[in-house]
């Protein structure tokens, strides 16, 4: 039995997994965790075309596409370890294409609000151990992230706030998710009305209530006063927001406009927000180009030097323009998620993939390249959605190659062909 | 690739050697400068040095370069990375403006002749992310600094006066986080923060233990001393950034006066500029700079660093998340905030110096009174990078510390503020290239306790900078311009024996080493062991998975003790 295994599938990236070798079986993860960590079907071998050929062959073809390439766009990263991504950073600097991360199609307008606001978080430990109020807007843990609140927030026992009861948990959201059953609160919002109920909450808490009407997106004055109040009288609150601020009506002026009550809150009393993040490694994917190339998606390389511009280099607006001649998919499947268009053009080019699971995206790509998994078969670091690093760790043998290998092997081949 | 060097003509100024000046030749092999006999038999790169100075590379001891702070400060800010440095091809791309990519600041560093650089704010719990930025900085060699002042475990054995456990404590923490030295941030204040507090006293009770400021500063100073670590404590004091705190700034540097140390000082107070505040508001406020630097000249166990600011851009980022707080209030700009677990926390603020706004004014005239008034032997040059403002403007306060001239040109610039509210007007100190040297070079190495850095003598690290300059022939206080650009770009920066740049340009792509300290010889880690495991519960990663494995790093030395 390994201990103190860490699981690589959401956000939460639970450390206290265990794993049993000789059943290949883990223990203590949730559902979604000991799927990852389960025997599951898998590429088998490189392939180019279809056929089968070794890792060096494949490798190979893949540097040929991306140096033929003009723009190419090398897309993913957000379920591989940061090794893995830093190599992909230097290589899209080498090839001059596009670097882009799962992100962009999710919890992008976040990072957006951060760049007009700032961020006024803290590490889900500080939540664990001080938190009375806890608030997920949006965000539905119990299914996204099974053990979250066991760990750091709605049951998590911490050196203040002692248990569940010391605790309130609330619950804002269009409709009743499992999360909402376990709150003590749950208040039940029209969607698309975020931006106006944060503003609501904003006035109350300013001491200007009586601009507020008597009913905001479903919600009376009295709950919103009595909600506030909640607020203004927690010793320490946390904000979690997910995909159901981010991806409704308003998208990053919701998330501006909640770190603007934020501030306001911290004039009296403390509280953190901070956005509740999908795959085990998407903050990675977003931090290791922020320190090695500025940015943290929608990256062109073209012109040898970085440039960012979400509405113009994110994978999906590239590739809806026909804007790159070749992609690279690492991690992940953009075939079953991106909008039509996209894939469409997807289709047309020559893609290169690199995942240990076969998925939508290997039915169009040319050349397919197997990893091992990180954290069962690789090791590497990775950052929980609170951007606390983990190294993740190997724990049984495998043919095949990690994505740092692969990647290291990609670079050097397209080094030598650029000559 | 290394070669043997042989610099020739140069006129060296090595001031821990007492070289003053003088014609001399160097020779280097493998790494480390040697006596010219060592070199007979290989095959020799000749430098010509002549009428050119040449000292040892640069050391920055105080500098934030690496860590999630660091990184949300980019995020924060992309009008910040727009400024294009390096375009890729046999280097990285490299862009920033004031806040750089991680191989920018290699590469910016390089040109300048600096050669090894101290982050000087690490987040226990987020030490893999600090040393993994860390790693991504080519050419030079560099080191982290973890915080203790607001860790639980250091509260509670500083109020059950539990030394030993303390020490094993430290030990443990520096090892697990492969760290250099003890950093710490507002002591007590950042706990108070986590219920919307901070301390205004050394004496003020941190909330929920029974200890002061004070308690944990004297405690942790011993701690340090008794386990002989290289550096000494490293202190960015309380009250930073509120006027009236030169008061406390003095208060905490007497503290030292306990302790002794032959080696070095026993108490290194940073970025002090922020600390030197008189008056009681923003209106009545006033430089307390001189008599901090008479407090400090006073003592012979304490050293501090200026915290200059530079008029322009900048980010202020600490780990003293009240006083980042209080200034997102000040100025209206974002400002991003990251509680860590049980042990501290940080701020990340934008900010611009503008000359003639009279506060920033101030500050800037606080930060070369420091500089000015301090003893050579006590005051490093510093911007508390990217705090005061970019580490590349280093040259300008080489040269304004040499040159009444240039200040008074300066001076006419400013918010006429600064006249009545500092003594800048009046000093007519000028330091002499030797002194700045020292500033610069072999005083940093010195206070980080690293004897084969800051100097040329035999046995040191080649880290050697040559700059287009004679010594002899140049006149500090009238030449400052020369100075500036001379200091700007180094004809030679060489790391480890190798040329790294030349003339501005990149040469090669080198890594440096990552420096950390292992104390744990010394003491009792089973002592800490049953505490470890019951704090760990309130830990959000598992104990067996907390730390940093030396064979994570790219090129790890270690200093065992
Ligand atoms: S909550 Fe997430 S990280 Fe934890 S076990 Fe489940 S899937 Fe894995
Ligand atoms: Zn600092």
């Amino acid at each position: 039995m390994v201990e103190n295994v860490i699981c690589t599938f959401c956000g939460s990236v639970c450390d206290d997994g265990q794993f049993d070798i000789e059943q290949f079986k883990s223990k203590k993860l949730c559902k979604l965790g000991s799927s990852k960590f389960s025997k599951k079907e898998r590429i088998k071998a490189p392939m180019i075309d279809g056929k089968e050929v070794s890792y060096e062959k494949a490798i190979e073809k893949a540097a040929e596409i991306l140096v033929n390439a003009k723009k190419p766009l090398l897309y993913g990263w957000a379920s591989t370890v940061n090794e893995a991504i830093r190599l992909g950073v230097i290589l899209t600097e080498k090839v001059r294409g596009i670097y882009d991360q799962c992100a962009s199609v999710c919890h992008a307008p976040g990072t957006l609000a951060v760049i007009e606001e700032g961020l006024p978080g803290g590490s889900l430990g500080a939540i664990k151990n001080r938190a009375d109020v806890v608030i997920f807007w949006g965000a539905n843990p119990m299914e996204a992230h099974p053990r979250h609140g066991m760990r750091y927030s709605i049951s998590a026992k911490g050196l203040l706030i002692k248990d569940r009861k010391q605790r309130k948990v609330i619950v804002v959201d269009v409709r009743p998710t499992k999360t909402a059953k376990l709150a003590d609160d749950f208040i039940q919002i029209k969607p698309g009305y975020d931006y106006p109920i944060i503003s609501a909450l904003r006035a109350i808490i300013s001491g200007n209530a009586d601009v507020v009407p008597d009913e905001v997106g479903g919600v009376s004055k009295e709950k919103l006063m009595e909600l506030a109040e909640t607020m203004k009288n927690a010793k320490y609150g946390a904000i979690l927001y997910g995909l159901g601020v981010t991806q409704s009506r308003g998208r990053d002026r919701n998330i501006e406009n909640a770190v603007k009550l934020i501030q306001l809150l911290n004039r009296t009393t403390r509280w953190v927000i901070w956005p509740m993040r999908g795959h085990y490694n998407v903050v990675g994917a977003g931090e290791v180009p922020a320190w090695e190339a500025g940015y943290q998606y929608a990256i062109d390389f073209s012109r040898g030097y970085p440039r960012f511009s979400p509405a113009e280099f994110s994978a999906v607006e590239v590739l809806k323009r026909k804007d790159c001649d070749a992609a690279l998919i690492i991690a992940s499947d953009p075939a079953a998620h991106f909008p039509k268009a996209a894939v469409k053009h997807l289709k047309d080019i020559p893609v290169i993939q690199i995942d240990p699971f076969p998925n939508m995206t290997t039915l169009l790509a040319n050349v397919v390249i197997p990893s091992a998994v990180a954290g069962l078969e690789a090791e590497g670091t990775a950052y929980r959605m609170d951007g606390i690093p983990l190294r993740v760790k190997k724990v049984v043998d495998s043919e095949y190659w990690s994505d740092e290998q692969i990647l290291e092997k990609l670079l050097e081949k397209v080094e030598e062909f650029k000559g | 690739m290394h070669h043997a060097l042989h610099i020739k003509n140069g006129i060296v100024i090595d001031p821990k050697n007492g070289v003053k000046a003088e014609k001399m030749d160097i020779f280097v092999k493998n790494g480390k400068i040697v006596e010219e006999s060592e070199l007979k038999g290989e095959d020799v790169k000749v430098i010509d040095a002549t009428n050119k100075l040449v000292v040892a590379g640069g050391v920055d001891m105080h500098a934030h370069i690496a860590g999630s702070k660091m990184n949300t400060g980019r995020t924060m800010r992309p009008e910040e990375m727009r400024v294009v440095r390096n375009i890729a091809n046999k280097f990285r791309a490299a862009i920033g403006r004031v806040l750089l990519t991680s191989p920018a600041i290699g590469y910016e560093y390089t040109k300048m002749g600096y050669t090894s650089v101290f982050e000087a704010a690490q987040p226990p719990i987020g030490a893999l992310h600090t040393h993994e930025e860390l790693d991504a900085i080519p050419m030079l060699d560099k080191a982290a600094l973890p915080v203790f002042g607001n860790w639980h475990f250091v509260l509670k054995y500083v109020a059950e006066k539990e030394m030993e456990k303390l020490k094993a404590f430290i030990a443990w923490a520096i090892e697990r986080t492969k760290g250099f030295g003890v950093k710490v941030v507002n002591p007590g204040g950042v706990e108070a923060w986590m219920y919307g507090g901070n301390v205004s006293s050394l004496d003020d009770q941190v909330p929920g233990f029974n200890v002061t400021p004070r308690e944990i500063i004297l405690s942790l100073i011993q701690a340090t001393e008794e386990l002989k670590l290289n550096h000494s404590v490293h202190l960015h004091c309380n009250r930073l950034g509120v006027p009236g705190n030169y008061e406390t700034t003095i208060e905490s540097i007497r503290l030292a006066s306990k302790f002794s140390n032959d080696a070095r000082q026993v108490l290194h107070v940073t970025h002090v500029q922020f600390n030197s505040y008189a008056g009681d508001s923003w209106r009545t406020v006033a430089s307390g700079a001189e008599e901090i630097a008479k407090t400090v000249n006073a003592m012979d166990n304490v050293t501090i660093d200026m915290g200059q600011p530079i008029f322009g851009h900048a980010t202020a980022m600490t780990g003293d998340a009240p006083f980042q707080f209080t200034l997102h209030r000040l100025t209206g700009s974002r400002w991003s905030n990251k509680d860590s677990e049980v042990e501290g926390g940080a701020g990340i603020v934008p900010i611009a110096y503008l000359p003639k706004n009279p506060v920033h004014a101030l500050q800037w005239a606080i930060g070369m009174e420091l500089g000015l008034l301090t003893d050579s032997d006590k005051v490093v040059l510093t911007t508390d990078y990217p705090n005061g403002g970019p580490f590349t403007e280093y040259p300008y306060i080489m040269a304004m510390l040499m040159s009444r001239k240039m200040r008074e040109g300066e001076l006419e610039k400013v918010s006429p503020f600064v006249q009545k509210a500092s003594n800048l007007p009046a000093i007519d100190v000028e330091k002499t290239l030797e002194e700045v040297i020292h500033m610069t070079r072999s005083l940093p190495a010195r206070i980080l306790g690293l004897p084969n850095k800051g100097h040329l003598g035999i046995g040191a690290d080649a880290d050697i900078a040559i700059y287009d300059l004679d010594p002899l022939n140049v006149d500090t206080s009238n030449d400052f311009e020369k100075i500036y650009k001379t200091f700007k770009t180094a004809v030679y920066t060489i790391k480890d024996g190798i040329i790294v740049a030349k003339d501005g340009n990149l040469v090669e792509e080198y890594w440096g080493k990552t420096y950390w300290v292992d104390a744990t010889g010394r003491v009792d880690l089973e002592a800490i062991k049953a505490d470890l495991e019951d704090y760990f519960r309130y830990y959000s990663v598992e104990l067996q998975n907390y730390g940093v494995e030396e064979s994570w790093l790219k090129k790890p030395e270690r200093i065992v003790i």
